[in-house]
């Protein structure tokens, strides 16, 4: 039974495209087969952060309009095999797809992949309701900073709306996924704490990812940073987010600062999640 | 725009069916200029005057003729029809010519009104999300959950919140002045009841957070602690 899943926010730069290739990387690595699909056309960057930008010929866009088989478009992965990407068109803009065009797009995909990972761009406009209208369940993204918080409740309410499975009266499965939680900050006051953004937003909490360097490095080389450094703290919560996607039930631990003996000695402060 | 009518043969049925076509559609041949294409009219050797004086009669305007030769009614009172074919443009090509529908007359709304529903309450029981508008003027409205910032709550009556209240919220559309918002934690951008409103700078910083009712207190808007 394939999932379609969307990667969505409504705040833009919350961490959709990283989350979207890190949990897409994180359940191929656990044996399924997944494929990640770039919804934000015009301004396309998982082909980047997956790193095959220099392998891009066919896109989206070209296969709702019929230019191209989806297996022209699809770009497998070269570290691991069970790992595709369809990338989006930088040329073009939303308003190239079509709500049938993608339907149709979205039946294939169920019939050849496990999971159907959809990076939304960010707003609520035509892109956004495109990438999120034939989803089974949502990853909604927000940082713990009040605007975020704001966007996203948006967000949730649209998907309890504009949904094919809301439409339809079906209860559509929502997950929150904390990312770039910086711990010093939220002790300080300086950002939302856990317990405040799950309050506001009320939906179940899938992982939290703290605020890493790992990220941009992993970013630049092109490569997931659950492939590119699995032991590093985001890589960790991200695979622990997507083995709770596939149902097993792991607490989840709110980063703490926590001092190990030797970086106490020297003074430097880790975050560890 | 002119409307363009072709007469057939039989000539009386034709006209039995304009007659119809008038009563079902008053308002749409009031003051409604005709053309007549006299082509059938002709051919079926009728005479055209016969045609343009059953249209007269109905007092229908008629301005232009078509599909016959208009020096054909050079010697009769219908000779201004052939100057007036001249001067307009009003050779029509087919192109911008469409064939129409005419719409019957818009029927008179029902007289009875619908039944109000007994008891006028919304009950809502999930949070209301940023961006939602929920409007219910027939009475009162009940959530169960939270009102997030940037939504809004609009009543005829009260607003009971069992949640906290980070939005707008504006009652008594309908009940007036004795209309009150309550909720279980204060943090709203906006409250208002029968007009009278206020912002978070007009209330007590000790009250945000805490249970409060809002209400009206002769003609000012009151924010109270409910404990």
């Amino acid at each position: 039974m394939s999932k379609v899943v969307v990667v969505t926010s409504g705040k833009g730069g919350v961490g959709k495209t990283t989350s979207s290739a890190s949990l897409g990387a994180a359940l191929a690595q656990a044996g399924q087969n997944v494929v990640v699909v770039d919804f934000d056309v015009g301004l396309r960057n998982l082909d980047l952060v997956m790193g095959a930008e220099r392998r891009v010929v066919f896109d989206l866009v070209n296969v709702v309009q019929g230019d191209a088989k989806l297996a022209q478009a699809l770009i497998r992965d070269k570290r691991i095999d069970t790992l595709s990407l369809l990338p989006a068109s930088q040329t073009r803009d939303k308003d190239a797809l079509t709500e049938e065009g993608v339907g149709r797009i979205i039946e294939e995909l169920r019939e050849k992949f496990d999971w159907i990972i959809c990076d939304s761009p960010a707003g609520i406009e035509k892109g956004a309701m495109l990438a999120m209208r034939f989803a089974d369940l949502a990853v909604v993204i927000t940082n713990p900073e009040v605007s975020s918080v704001r966007d996203s409740d948006r967000i949730i309410g649209m998907l309890d709306a504009k949904t094919l499975r809301s439409e339809n009266g079906e209860k559509f499965e929502k997950h929150l996924l904390l990312t770039r939680y910086n711990t010093a900050r939220a002790a300080r006051g300086e950002m939302l704490k856990v317990d405040d953004v799950l309050e506001i937003l009320a939906i179940p909490l899938l992982g939290i990812v703290p605020e890493s360097a790992d990220i941009l490095n992993a970013s630049n080389l092109g490569c997931p940073i659950t492939l590119h450094d699995p032991a590093s703290p985001a890589a960790r919560a991200y695979t622990e987010a997507a083995r709770r996607l596939l149902g097993e039930k792991i607490d989840i631990v709110e980063p703490t600062e926590a001092r190990g003996f030797f970086n106490r000695l020297l003074g430097r402060k880790a975050a560890v999640a | 725009m002119a409307l363009i009518v072709s007469p057939e043969t039989p000539l009386e049925t034709w006209l039995a069916a304009l007659d119809e076509q008038m009563r079902r559609s008053a308002e749409f041949f009031a003051n409604r200029p005709l053309v007549v294409n006299l082509a059938a009219t002709l051919e079926a050797e009728e005479n055209p005057q016969t045609v343009l004086e059953a249209l007269e009669a109905r007092n229908l305007s008629v301005v232009g003729v078509e599909g016959i030769d208009p020096s054909l009614l050079a010697d009769t009172r219908w000779a201004h029809l052939q100057r007036l074919s001249l001067g307009r443009k009003m050779t029509h090509d087919g192109r911008t010519d469409r064939l129409i529908i005419i719409p019957d007359d818009p029927q008179t709304p029902s007289e009875a009104p619908e039944s109000r529903p007994a008891t006028a309450s919304l009950l809502i029981d999930r949070p209301v999300r940023s961006g939602q508008s929920i409007i219910f003027e027939d009475g009162d409205i009940t959530i169960v959950g939270s009102v997030a910032s940037g939504a809004e709550v609009v009543a005829g009556g009260s607003i009971h919140i069992y949640g906290a209240l980070r939005g707008r919220a504006i009652a008594g559309l309908k009940t007036g002045a004795v209309a009150r918002i309550f909720c279980q934690k204060l943090q709203a951008e906006l409250v208002s009841v029968d007009g009278f409103y206020c912002v978070p700078e007009d209330w007590d910083d000790k009250l945000q957070g805490h249970p409060a009712q809002i209400c009206l207190d002769q003609g000012a808007l009151k924010v109270l602690a409910l404990d």
